[in-house]
């Protein structure tokens, strides 16, 4: 219980703190954040962009571990573990989406530009829709553990090669990527120790409700293919 | 050898029953009349023809590959192949088929291709013909695995395209910068990085097919 | 001389979460016939299939020997002759040519001799060219049997042999079952009386285990 408020509290700070906390020429109060050239009022989308596009990733990476895990020991359990990663990833993945490309009309003047970033999370939300898609075409348990962790293997290899030919197709305008010359790696010069500190607060405030949801997630799963196992084995 | 019977058997049921071939190429000519259509009498840069020469391929590719497993599963008979050959054979065999099929597919393409498209004219024939044949093997590879498992989900045909897109994307959005790269002329040490990544693509989709192979094909 | 042993080790089944059958043990050496018999949805024909590597069990272990020598699982279909309704040969490909193809993929070349032979026995001989949709269902199942016998497997596992039969056909059945016996292990999955009296040995399937044998 006490985590539940420590959470509550923490990312209400890094809500108020990211909103509400100036952006000015030359910081030098403690609550007061840098001007990046390039990115200005809008640098304060990195504290809740670029913690939900780390969740897509690690997801992602925590559904494909247990698609692995599903197909050594062929138990289901690792199944619902992997689907409730997944069913957060699509949701933080669409959110990722979503402020990504609000930002990106007030910087870049558009909604969608196709950059190399915008490109890399448009083929992950297409790859985890195509995962849900092939999940609900099919009705028998296993089937659909067995058949849908194969296809997380596979598409899970295919992403290091958007990383690899993305920049060389489209150039790149994201903030951090190689051809940026305004913001450059963003982290870790251009941010201030107090910027930075909000931005790993959202960081770790985000994993820990990623990972209290994910628990939540898979634990009902389980319950509920209990239940209706019961319920299957009274009317027999 | 068994692979190549396996290949065989597929074959002359294909030569019998003109499923795949007849769709493939009424689809080829839809997909080629319907760029046509709306391309009018405006001049097509030669950009877009080579990202256009790939839309043709992938929705022929869609239309035709699916049937390597899914007329197995259709018919009731993945059992009987289950019976008679290991599951390295059985993805051989298809893999083997669907190489062929890819291949014969897109030949035609380009030749059709070439006749109605005044801008597409190849500069570098080298470039051109090594970027078909990595591309051809990887289209063939992924698009074989991914119709195991769709055939294996119950012949849902619809969800074909839908999982083989996000898995095509790399390959085909490399492919046609390639494409591009010999409509332009551009010699091939300059398209080192990009063959590079096609082949390993190609490695990679390989080794993946046969070691999660086992997993789909065994209920 | 053959030399074939089929071992279950504490094999259990579940389908998702659902169990089928659990804790089944047995042992099979060298020759002679075994039925599988219980109620519809005890789990028979799951049972056969486990039996025929053909799907794996959820826990346990299923063990084939050929010469005291474990049969890697790649290579086991080429020891198994199975038999059961769900099985479907080529529809478009002639009885003959069905045979020329699987004797092809298996990795050996079609024994003539054999193969005429066996479609003599079943009846089937003159329409051995016609394609295989135009024959009924009782000839399609005695072409099933022709299929599991032509590679001359250690393991024969019959689910329902005698499903769709005539009379003639099931006497034909059982006097190929009888020969067959001499050399080989017979595993039938049934519940009919008359294809359970050939077997000396019968596993009772009933409440998700092994309740019996006679």
């Amino acid at each position: 219980m006490i985590w539940k408020v420590f959470l509550f509290l923490l990312l209400s700070f890094v809500l108020i703190a990211g909103i509400a906390f100036p952006i000015v020429n030359k910081p030098s109060l403690w609550y007061e954040f840098p001007f990046i050239k390039g990115l200005g009022q809008n640098a304060k989308i990195i504290f809740f962009h670029v913690p939900t596009a780390w969740l897509t990733v690690i997801a992602f990476l925590m559904s494909t571990i247990y698609s692995i895990k599903y197909l050594r020991k062929k138990n289901l359990d690792d199944d619902a573990k992997s689907y409730s990663a997944a069913q957060l990833g699509i949701i933080f993945c669409i959110l990722a989406t979503i402020t990504g490309s609000v930002w990106s009309k007030f910087a870049w003047g558009s909604f969608w530009n196709w950059d190399p970033r915008q490109t890399s999370i448009f083929a992950l939300l297409l790859i985890y829709g195509a995962w849900f898609a092939l999940r609900s075409a099919i009705e028998q348990e296993e089937k659909r553990a067995t058949l849908s962790a194969v296809y997380a293997i596979i598409a899970f290899i295919t992403v290091p090669f958007f990383i690899f030919i993305m920049p060389r197709i489209m150039t790149g305008l994201h903030p951090g990527s190689a051809d940026d010359t305004n913001a450059g790696p963003v982290v870790s010069f251009k941010m201030n120790s107090n910027m930075q500190l909000i931005f790993y607060l959202s960081l770790t405030g985000f994993t820990i409700l990623y990972f209290w949801m994910w628990r939540l997630g898979y634990k009902s799963i389980i319950l509920l293919t209990k239940f209706q196992l019961k319920d299957q084995n009274k009317q027999l | 050898m068994k692979s190549y019977y396996l290949f065989s058997k597929d074959y002359h049921s294909e030569i019998r029953t003109r499923y795949a071939i007849n769709s493939l190429i009424m689809f080829i000519i839809v997909a080629v009349s319907v760029i046509l259509f709306s391309i009018g009498n405006e001049r097509v840069p030669g950009n877009l023809t080579a990202g256009l020469y790939w839309v043709v391929i992938f929705f022929s590719a869609m239309s035709g590959l699916g049937r390597a497993f899914i007329s197995e599963e259709e018919r009731g008979t993945s059992m009987t192949l289950q019976l008679i050959a290991s599951p390295s054979t059985v993805l051989s065999g298809k893999i083997i088929f669907n190489l062929i099929l890819v291949f014969a597919m897109n030949i035609v393409i380009t030749f059709i291709y070439s006749i109605l498209f005044e801008e597409f004219v190849i500069q570098n024939y080298i470039l051109f013909i090594i970027n078909f044949i990595l591309g051809n093997i990887g289209l063939a590879v992924s698009a074989t695995i991914i119709s195991a498992i769709i055939a294996k989900a119950g012949s849902k045909g619809t969800l074909y395209p839908v999982l083989s897109f996000p898995i095509l994307l790399p390959l085909i959005l490399t492919s046609a910068k390639l494409t591009l790269f010999s409509i332009d002329g551009t010699s091939i040490n300059d398209a080192v990085f990009e063959l590079a990544i096609v082949a390993c693509y190609d490695v990679i989709m390989v080794s993946a097919s046969y070691m999660l192979f086992d997993f789909i094909w065994k209920d | 001389m053959n030399n074939y042993s089929l071992q279950a080790n504490a094999v259990k089944k579940n389908f998702g979460r659902r169990l089928i059958f659990s804790n089944i043990s047995f042992e099979l050496i060298n020759k002679g016939i075994f039925g599988i018999s219980g109620p519809n949805g005890s789990g028979k024909s799951t049972l056969a299939k486990i039996l025929a590597g053909l799907i794996s069990p959820s826990g346990g272990k299923v063990i084939h020997k050929s010469n005291s020598k474990e049969i890697l699982p790649e290579r086991l279909h080429n020891h198994i002759g199975f038999v059961s309704p769900y099985l479907i040969l080529y529809d478009e490909f002639s009885a003959s040519e069905n045979f020329y193809f699987f004797a092809r993929i298996r990795g050996i070349t079609p024994d003539k001799n054999k193969i005429e032979d066996l479609l003599k026995r079943f009846l089937l001989f003159n329409r051995k060219e016609d394609p295989v949709k135009t024959y009924s269902s009782g000839m399609k199942q005695r072409l099933k049997f022709i299929f599991a016998l032509m590679h001359s497997p250690d393991l024969i596992v019959l689910d329902e042999p005698t499903s769709n039969l005539d009379e003639e056909g099931k006497e034909s059945v059982y006097k190929i079952i009888g020969e067959e016996a001499e050399n080989k292990i017979i595993v039938i999955a049934s519940n009919e009386e008359r294809d359970l009296s050939l077997c000396g040995n019968i596993i009772m399937l009933e409440n998700f285990k092994l309740t019996g044998s006679r």
